[in-house]
């Protein structure tokens, strides 16, 4: 991050400038390093449409951030910083490009508004505005004429501000590789004048699909990666959990409240899913205890107003699942027969075989793996989960509790060579070792 | 901005299909964007039976008979039009008729730097 390097600035030294720094010994590094923490992506997503450029925007952000260093020690702190960023950020972007001699013609264009306009207009500081910057922002680096790769690692380099090492090792992959998908994404973004707008009443619901597919897909990178670097796989999940929240905060539509009630449910689960050695537990076997009550209520309350609305959608209704879980004291006190009718609802927003995979696993804690296993079997017919491994797993428990264990163990070593991460094939190799 | 928007299609299957459009509706399509003020050209092209490829190597102009490559999708038409965002243009490229069986490509226009 190109800011992080302004901190290991000597400090000016001057007798007057340190008299000064003592009076105003409120304004250090850390109490800015602590803004640019909370403010910096809210100052960028105006500067990007104030400035009409990413590019132009992050450099103006920088520079806004350099000149508070200097300036804020020795003149105390503004009283609306965020507002003294973008007004700083934004002339010194008019600086520049007055400076540059090869300059394009949009930026031109743009110049000659701005000497139009009053110099620091009344509109910077309403909030409605910055929220609603921040949405552009979000819709932006979530459109769908970008790939799904692209838009999130756009909206994690953007919106959340990670690194883009970080994000390359995240999602394991090089650097390079990311950023050059960021690069690419910001010139179409830029070349096809992919616009920085709040979409239409009409166009809302399926481009909030997008964004919320993007946030889950984040969560869930972050919630399933048992190997690879635990603060990073955190780090992706509590993104994911705050921009759920922001988009609560300026669009509280019932799907962005079930998306946000899934997450919380399932982040409630952290701690009881993995032992202390990092092997998976199942959600039968975990220890209730463990599961974190605040995130429960929070998930819940969601859930519950998710589901008052006129619109119910796919992730309301996973979020009810998950909410019904959260509410059993145990795996048999579970209410199950409600589990299944809300897989039943969510298969006609989601036909998919998943869907039909979870309803078995439900009917079988119902109604006992004899019912469920023909419908297991005609899902493996079908062929359509040939390369999912949670299908073999699942027959195999069935066979198990049916006391098949020859078939059991065919099938975990199904499951076992169809699944890449680390701690799933421990757990699986473990079940199978146990019914040699 | 302007966008040129690339219908490309089955040729095969472009008429035959029960949501195939017929061409008075494409006319009408067509009629509506140049309504709205955005239209700049649109036209559909002969099957690429009819293309003529023509390449120009040393001096010495070289001609294949048919299209430049052989795809499972051929161009059946274009729309270049104004359009203020790739939104906007996506929305009018969302409206060819033709998006039903085929797909359209919408590109950018680059403007030459003289």
């Amino acid at each position: 991050m190109i800011f992080l390097k302004i901190f290991s600035r000597s400090p000016r030294t001057s007798p007057a400038c340190k008299a000064r720094k003592l009076l105003n010994s409120v304004v250090t590094a850390e109490t800015i390093s602590a803004l640019y923490h909370k403010e910096s992506r809210r100052v960028l997503a105006t500067l990007i449409r104030l400035l009409g450029d990413f590019e132009l925007a992050e450099d103006a952000l920088q520079e806004a951030f350099t000149c508070a260093l200097q300036q804020w020690p020795v003149d105390g702190l503004p009283a609306q910083p965020r507002a003294w960023l973008v007004s700083t950020g934004r002339f010194k972007a008019i600086d520049k490009i007055r400076q540059q001699r090869t300059q394009r013609q949009h930026q031109q264009e743009w110049l000659a508004e701005q000497q139009n306009e009053d110099e620091a207009s009344s509109d910077i500081t309403q909030d409605q505005l910055w929220q609603d910057d921040e949405l552009r922002l979000i819709f932006t680096c979530c459109h769908p004429a970008l790939s799904t790769e692209a838009q999130i690692a756009l909206t994690l380099r953007e919106i959340c501000g990670l690194t883009t090492e970080q994000i390359a090792k995240a999602f394991l992959t090089s650097t390079v590789t990311v950023a050059q998908r960021i690069v690419r994404a910001k010139n179409k973004i830029r070349d096809a004048a992919i616009p920085y707008e709040i979409p239409t009443p009409e166009q809302l619901p399926e481009r909030l699909d997008t964004v919320l597919k993007v946030v889950y897909l984040l969560f869930n990178e972050g919630y399933s990666q048992s190997s690879g670097e635990q603060l990073l796989c955190q780090e992706l999940c509590a993104q994911a959990i705050r921009l759920g929240f922001l988009l609560l905060e300026l669009q509280p539509e019932a799907e962005t409240m079930g998306l946000l009630a899934l997450l919380l449910l399932q982040q409630s689960r952290r701690h009881a899913r993995t032992t202390a050695e990092g092997e998976l537990i199942l959600l039968p076997d975990q220890d209730r205890s463990l599961w974190d009550n605040s995130l429960i209520q929070q998930g819940v309350q969601l859930v519950e107003r998710s589901l008052s609305g006129r619109r119910i959608g796919p992730y309301g209704l996973q979020a009810a699942i998950a909410a019904l879980h959260a509410e059993s004291r145990s795996a048999a006190e579970t209410d199950w027969p409600q589990i299944i009718a809300l897989y039943d609802l969510l298969y006609r927003f989601e036909p998919s075989p998943v869907v039909l995979l979870n309803r078995a696993v439900a009917i079988s804690m119902a109604q006992g793996p004899a019912v469920a296993l023909p419908l297991l079997q005609a899902l493996e017919q079908s062929g359509e989960l040939a390369q999912y491994h949670l299908l073999d797993a699942a027959l195999a428990d069935l066979h198990l509790k049916l006391g098949l264990k020859q078939q059991a163990r065919l099938y975990y070593q199904q499951a076992l060579s169809k699944t890449t991460q680390l701690a799933e094939q421990r757990f699986l190799q473990l079940k199978i070792d146990r019914l040699a | 901005m302007k966008y040129l928007c690339l219908v490309y299609s089955d040729e095969k299957l472009l008429h035959s299909l029960p949501e195939s459009p017929k061409d008075i509706e494409c006319f009408a399509y067509a009629a509506a964007v140049q309504q709205s003020g955005r239209m700049l050209a649109a036209e559909a092209l002969q099957p690429i039976d009819t293309a003529t490829t023509v390449r120009v190597r040393a001096g010495k102009t070289l001609l294949t008979d048919g299209p430049f490559a052989e795809t499972k999708e051929q161009l059946a038409g274009f729309y270049l039009v104004e359009a203020k965002d790739l939104n906007e243009a996506i929305q009018l490229a969302a409206g060819i008729p033709a998006a039903r069986v085929g797909s359209v490509e919408v590109r950018p226009v680059r403007q030459l730097e003289v």
